[in-house]
């Protein structure tokens, strides 16, 4: 199994090297593999989009990442953040490297805030404990983080509870927080999801302005190959719990070598594309309990022939920087 | 699709839908505050089109298609369906309406009984309306459905939790259906599933459209399923029609300015057009419906808003015969 990490070591300016990740749970019913042998490197400043279904374990990556898995998960593999493994550190080690060095914002900001806190004291919270700051020194620092998020009157509104809020406003709320110690990487899952198109709009603008600026790396999950396209500079496609395809994004987007990868682009609606009836993926996603032989995706693709169902693709680099997991992959008449 | 037909089904005139609210911290005789969740909309489904309705959370889309089926109280207005104005029937005569007048609802799952089977819970309008069925020719029928919404027979005994999501949709389109319905109002049927089983739902209800020619009335807040799926489009902001044109004129000539933000903004998978397009972003949050601006709704984030826009209410006007929009900056903004 080649993965990028055994490519020659050039410029190791990776601030996250992420090597044959499994996440494992134990469960009533058998054993089931989240994530299932994953590899990827996130460059400072970068921003890596992770797409898939529900139950491909795009979610479940950023939980190992930031070791806030379920009590009967299991990790195996190694993550190196700035060289460190942070999947072997303890509950303490690994306080400190979140949201000092990884921060995350999650799906759904409607739950993530505290009711009983005035938004203030949560942000003020934040700078007290990892910063040792002053609390005048971390409310001046919290309105100033308020005000980049461009939170219309972040003063006044320090002194609010997260009902007094809107959705978009709560999102804009879990940024500025999850920036407050300007970290090197953010873990963003599915942050736009639950929120308006023109709400999700100013928030992408945001994260894409907070990334020009602050040269923070991101990393992006999220099922809308829209929200990809607009953000990201590469594309890890999963699918019950592997990797499909890992490339950058204009590659996967115009040149998709994986009949997955192919059949999502295919599968969506576009607002820039007229009629006919919509490519579809016949059949549902898998069980993780009850996977097919072979590849996990066979029984879905329309090139599936009898290799595919008897052993399972490995994880090749195809060329320099581009994964993919398939016996029968799409060929391109113009080299790309 | 266009086996949209110029006779006309449903026509909405008017039509207002207003809760009453109270405070929690208010007293007993205190009279609670009127939240317009859906404020004066007009407009008329013609037999066999397809009328997507689109709009933020919060627009009273949902609203607008309860009221259709006279599922919530309409405060003023009427709806009227093949010359009858539905808000004069009374219970037991709406209810009799119903059979031609059906629903798909958003969640798969929760819109099902999950302690009755699927056989029972796609057989029960059947039971329902027409008691002289005997057992035989309700499973037949139930089967035939069953058939062409793609669930195999033999899960007719199973529970709606053993179903995945886009298999329970199908379920609830089995149901809505097997009536033979004239209208179906589908209230954001595909946005809970995966986009592959998206694109299998809206296929399947496009291909269901056109062999039983029905109207669909599509709900949903994706513009890109609505593009895909509609021949006409409404757009709503805070219980107001803002825009209404056949989908061409609408996605290729949008007119009022939320119209054209909200197009600005729905992210497009194409890395290229996206890294350079401009959107034109809201400024602001969604006004409280309890409390709306003055005359035009959407004045406090429209970019174009002037002095006049404070004043006058602006309400539908023709543009041409497939487009209507709401503004009284229309002219000058061309």
């Amino acid at each position: 199994m080649t993965s990028l990490n055994n490519t020659p070591k050039q410029a190791t300016n990776n601030i996250l090297e992420v090597d044959h990740l499994r996440v494992n749970f134990t469960t009533p019913d058998g054993q089931v593999t989240a994530v299932n042998d994953l590899n990827f490197n996130l460059a400072q400043g970068e921003t890596l989009g992770i797409v898939g279904e529900s139950g491909s374990g795009k979610s479940q990556t950023a939980f190992a990442l930031m070791g806030l898995l379920a009590g009967n998960g299991l990790i195996e593999g190694e993550a190196r953040f700035e060289g460190q493994n942070i999947l072997s550190l303890n509950e303490k080690a690994m306080n400190k490297i979140r949201s000092e060095k990884i921060a995350m914002i999650f799906q759904d900001p409607m739950t993530s805030l505290n009711p009983y806190m005035k938004v203030g004291q949560q942000l003020m919270e934040v700078l007290i404990l990892h910063k040792g700051m002053s609390k005048a020194d971390a409310f001046e620092a919290s309105v100033k983080m308020l005000d980049a998020v461009k939170m219309p009157e972040a003063r006044k509104r320090m002194k609010m509870y997260p009902h007094e809020f809107s959705g978009g406003m709560r999102q804009r709320v879990m940024i500025a927080m999850a920036l407050l110690c300007q970290p090197k990487l953010l873990i963003a899952d599915e942050p736009t999801t639950a929120l308006d198109v023109t709400v999700q709009a100013q928030i992408l603008t945001l994260l894409n302005e907070l990334k020009a600026e602050f040269d923070t790396s991101i990393i992006m999950i999220t099922h809308d190959l829209g929200v990809v396209a607009g953000l990201c500079d590469k594309v890890l496609v999963m699918y019950a719990g592997r990797t499909m395809e890992y490339g950058l994004t204009d590659d996967i987007f115009y040149h998709p070598t994986h009949p997955y990868t192919q059949g999502l682009l295919e599968a969506i609606p576009r607002l820039d594309s007229n009629e006919g009836t919509l490519a579809t993926i016949a059949g549902n996603p898998p069980n993780l309990l009850n996977l097919p032989t072979g590849c996990p995706f066979q029984e879905r693709c329309q090139h599936a022939e009898d290799r595919c169902r008897k052993e399972a693709p490995t994880l090749e680099e195809y060329q320099a920087g581009k994964l993919r997991a398939c016996h029968k992959p799409i060929h391109w008449e113009q080299a790309v | 699709m266009n086996n949209a037909t110029n006779t006309v089904l449903m026509k909405v005139e008017d039509l207002k839908v207003h809760f009453n609210v109270k405070s929690d911290n208010a007293w007993p005789w205190q009279k609670g505050q009127t939240l317009k969740a859906v404020d004066g909309v007009d407009l008329t489904i013609f037999e066999g089109e397809t009328l997507g309705v689109v709009g933020e959370s919060g627009c009273g889309k949902s609203t607008l298609a309860r009221a259709l089926l006279r599922l919530v109280p309409i405060t003023e207005g009427h709806v009227v369906w093949l010359g009858q104005d539905l808000t004069d029937l009374d219970k037991k005569q709406m209810r009799d309406k119903r059979q031609e007048l059906q629903m798909i609802f958003q969640d798969p799952l929760a819109s099902l009984n999950p302690r009755m089977t699927v056989g029972d819970i796609i057989a029960e309008p059947l039971r329902t309306f027409k008691p002289h069925l005997s057992k035989q020719e309700v499973k037949d029928q139930v089967r035939a459905i069953m058939d062409r919404v793609g669930l195999l027979p033999n899960v007719i005994n199973r529970y709606p939790h053993e179903f995945s999501g886009g298999q329970c949709q199908r379920i609830g389109i089995a149901r809505a259906l097997i009536l033979k319905p004239k209208l179906v109002v589908c209230d954001e049927p595909v946005s809970a599933l995966d986009v592959s089983i998206q694109a299998q739902v809206v296929n399947l209800l496009k291909e269901l459209q056109a062999e039983m020619s029905l109207s669909l009335v599509f709900i949903a807040h994706d513009l890109s399923v609505v593009k895909h799926i509609s021949d006409r489009v409404l757009v709503m902001y805070l219980g107001n029609a803002v825009e209404l044109a056949s989908k061409h004129a609408l996605y290729d000539n949008p007119r009022h300015p939320y119209t054209q933000a909200l197009l600005s903004a729905v992210p497009v998978p194409d890395p290229k057009h996206e890294r350079n397009k401009k959107i034109q972003l809201l400024l602001g949050d969604l006004p409280s419906p309890i409390n709306p601006p003055s005359g035009c709704v959407f004045r406090t984030r429209c970019p174009h808003a002037n002095e006049e826009c404070t004043q006058q209410k602006p309400v539908l006007e023709k543009l041409s015969d497939q487009h209507q929009a709401a503004c009284i900056r229309l002219a000058e903004l061309a």
